[in-house]
């Protein structure tokens, strides 16, 4: 068990709202739920609440609970049990997650998360630029792609969460530098490789192969990924 | 014996690697959606008779008859709605299979929630999804959709007559979900505490109504099941353990990947063909979590001839798990290894029962010292006896899950543990000597 708690007041924001665009997507996560469960709706809707403001803040906590029609107790409940909410401020640009369990582990996650303290610093804290941050975290489930990370970013004008796999140390200091100067580096595996199938060329399924890029990497590149 | 690789005609995932074309063009091209609604025709005995006849066995990682679990639904409603739950949390440290279907092979998932559906009289489904898949969650999104557009779900489903809903939600990053009746919590709003049982899902689920939870691969596998016939799918693999398996090979293998094969194939050939063998050659091999973070590890020995299905590996006091292969070569320090899921589990607790939250804290405190030898003798014993009092006196399976990686550690590498602790001493010994 861990205990998660809010960011103290004095870095919490007077207010928040949903901007028009995820005020009319928040209605279409509501509507997928019965009458009466609209409470149902609330982690992609504490999501998109990050995601817009970089972080989960108190504000967006309790804009969120009563949109739902839920205590605010309810909501910080929720907010504070689920990993994925940043209770605190993240990078202006990025907030890198470096995934520690086992198989990344004996694949080289080490060096990844020493490498992330040496360029930005403690994990759970901005760096001096402001523009990253990161933490270690639990199994991504993309294992055979070890050692990988997930980086959420707001970059090219949006949001964007994606997963970088099969790193080295030399490839992931050139995404962190890349996402400092505000790049937005192409996800997926960083050797080259196309999925997960084996490292080196595919053992099945080797015909017809016609698209150029895994539906991850195609998703980012219609966002801007280079 | 030479084991007979499958084929790709035999193969369920035509498109795992996402490599070729996603549109539902071209999945209807490779055989999806094709007589769906003829399917659902033959009506939900006939479909639920089939699966037990195919002998598929649930693929998240606990192994139950998924035909049998579809007959605990209900037959009739008494009112209240019947629900499909697909647990697509896939958070098992090791595991990164259903990740692919739902990315690059979408529609055999979709296909699959429409058919166990209509089998239970379910005329809605959520697919839950962990909260890090992002991009994956867009990909079946996108699928759904064209699924919509195309009349294969939605009302009058396939032209079968029966109306069908589909929703994609998502979690936040607590392995927990992954438990059925925490994952319905979440799914209801609320932290991911796991329910006491009874009731069950089957009686009282989502919203208190009738509600089964199936993993992503358990019900993808459906539609091509039933296309093909329960004979088809019970060819593959022994008997009690049919069918193709999606595996996920992680670690020090020279190619580690995702690769659908025929259930029972043993160990070495599995490597072997898809994985370009052990890193540095077989005899590099230290040790193999074969299904998953929760299973206890095997040696090289007990790896020589094992055979990757449920009852080989349980015959081993380990399991097939979610068929996610950890390989560990000789330069892996397998306490650390097994340390690092220690220290997973107690990050993982939810803290609702006090072995558990409690235990996960005390064995892993136990792992540090194991690790870095500062412990003594006795605490190995001690710390099995602890793993003893987590084991099946919690509310759901995740404090057994701690335990079992510790226990395998011990059972097998007992010797290096002491071995280590030794080291420490003499090292003290040594130390204090000198400094006199
Ligand atoms: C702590 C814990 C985590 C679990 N995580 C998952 C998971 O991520 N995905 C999954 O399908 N099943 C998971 N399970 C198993 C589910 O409780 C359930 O047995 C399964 O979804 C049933 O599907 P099946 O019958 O198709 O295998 C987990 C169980 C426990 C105790
Ligand atoms: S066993 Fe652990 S995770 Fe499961 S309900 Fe109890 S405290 Fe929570
Ligand atoms: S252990 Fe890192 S993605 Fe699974």
């Amino acid at each position: 068990m861990t205990t998660r708690r809010l960011a103290p007041e004095a870095v919490q924001p007077s207010s928040f709202a949903f901007n028009a665009e995820n005020a009319e997507w928040a209605k279409g996560q509501i509507a997928k739920f019965p009458e009466g469960r609209q409470a149902s709706a609330i982690i992609p809707l504490l999501w998109r609440a990050q995601a817009q403001e970089g972080w989960l803040t108190r504000t967006a906590i309790e804009g969120v609970a009563d949109m739902l029609d839920m205590p605010h107790i309810r909501a910080l409940e929720v907010a504070t049990f689920y990993f994925m909410f940043q209770l605190a401020p993240t990078g202006e640009n990025a907030h890198i997650q470096v995934c520690g369990t086992t198989t990344c582990m004996i694949c080289g996650a080490e060096d990844l998360t020493a490498l992330c303290e040496k360029l930005i610093g403690p994990a759970h804290t901005v760096s001096a630029d402001g523009k990253l941050s990161w933490e270690e975290v639990e199994c991504l489930g993309a294992c055979a792609n070890a050692p990988m990370a997930q980086i959420d970013s707001w970059v090219k004008g949006g949001f964007h969460s994606d997963y970088y796999e099969d790193l080295t140390v030399a490839s992931f200091e050139t995404l962190i530098e890349g996402f400092r100067k505000g790049d937005y580096p192409k996800p997926g595996s960083q050797t080259g490789r196309f999925a997960s199938e084996p490292i080196g060329g595919a053992t099945s399924l080797l015909d017809d192969n016609t698209e150029a890029a895994n539906a991850s990497v195609a998703i980012a590149i219609s966002e801007g990924a280079t | 014996m030479s084991f007979d690789f499958l084929t790709d005609k035999d193969r369920i995932f035509t498109n795992l690697y996402g490599m070729k074309d996603r549109s539902l063009k071209g999945v209807k091209a490779r055989g999806h959606w094709d007589g769906t609604g003829a399917i659902l025709g033959k009506g939900r005995d006939w479909i639920v008779q089939e699966m037990k006849d195919s002998g598929l066995r649930g693929r998240g990682g606990a192994g139950f008859p998924t035909g049998l679990k579809w007959s605990f639904m209900p037959k009739e409603s008494d009112g209240r709605p019947h629900y499909l739950v697909v647990n697509a949390d896939e958070s098992e440290p090791g595991t990164c299979k259903d990740r692919e279907i739902m990315r690059h092979d979408p529609h055999t998932l979709i296909e699959g929630c429409l058919i166990a559906s209509f089998a239970m009289g379910a005329n809605a489904c959520y697919i839950y999804i962990r909260g890090e898949y992002v991009r994956e969650k867009e990909a079946l999104q996108l699928a759904i959709d064209e699924a919509y557009e195309d009349g294969l779900i939605g009302k009058n489903a396939c032209g079968s007559g029966f109306d069908f809903d589909l929703y994609l939600s998502h979690g936040a990053g607590a392995y927990i979900c992954g438990e059925e009746t925490a994952l319905l919590e979440s799914l209801e709003g609320k932290k991911g505490m796991p329910r006491l049982k009874p009731p069950f899902p089957a009686n009282a689920g989502l919203y208190g109504n009738p509600t089964t939870v199936n993993n992503v691969e358990s019900i993808a596998v459906v539609p091509t099941i039933l296309r093909r016939g329960a004979g088809w799918f019970a060819s593959f693999g022994r008997e009690r353990n049919a069918g193709t398996k999606v595996f996920g090979i992680s670690g020090h293998v020279e190619r580690p990947c995702v690769v659908e094969e025929a259930m029972s194939i043993p160990f070495r050939e599995l490597i072997d063909k898809h994985c370009g063998g052990v890193r540095g050659g077989w005899d590099n091999l230290k040790a193999v979590i074969p299904g998953g973070s929760s299973v206890p590890c095997l040696t090289i020995e007990q790896c020589e001839d094992v055979l990757m299905d449920f009852d080989a590996l349980s015959a081993l006091k380990s399991g097939l798990g979610t068929a996610a292969v950890i390989v560990m070569d000789k330069d892996t320090d397998i306490i650390k290894a097994i340390w690092r899921l220690s220290k997973f589990y107690k990050h993982e607790s939810c803290g609702q029962c006090t072995p558990c939250r409690e235990g996960t804290g005390w064995m892993m405190r136990v792992m540090d010292r194991l690790v870095t030898g500062d412990a003594a003798i006795e605490e190995i014993d001690m710390l099995q006896e602890v793993t003893k009092q987590v084991e099946g006196h919690t509310i759901c399976a995740l404090g057994d899950a701690a335990a079992w990686p510790i226990q395998g550690l011990i059972r097998n590498f007992r010797g290096e543990i002491e071995e280590r602790i030794k080291a420490k001493q003499v090292g003290r010994v040594t130390a204090a000597v000198a400094a006199e």
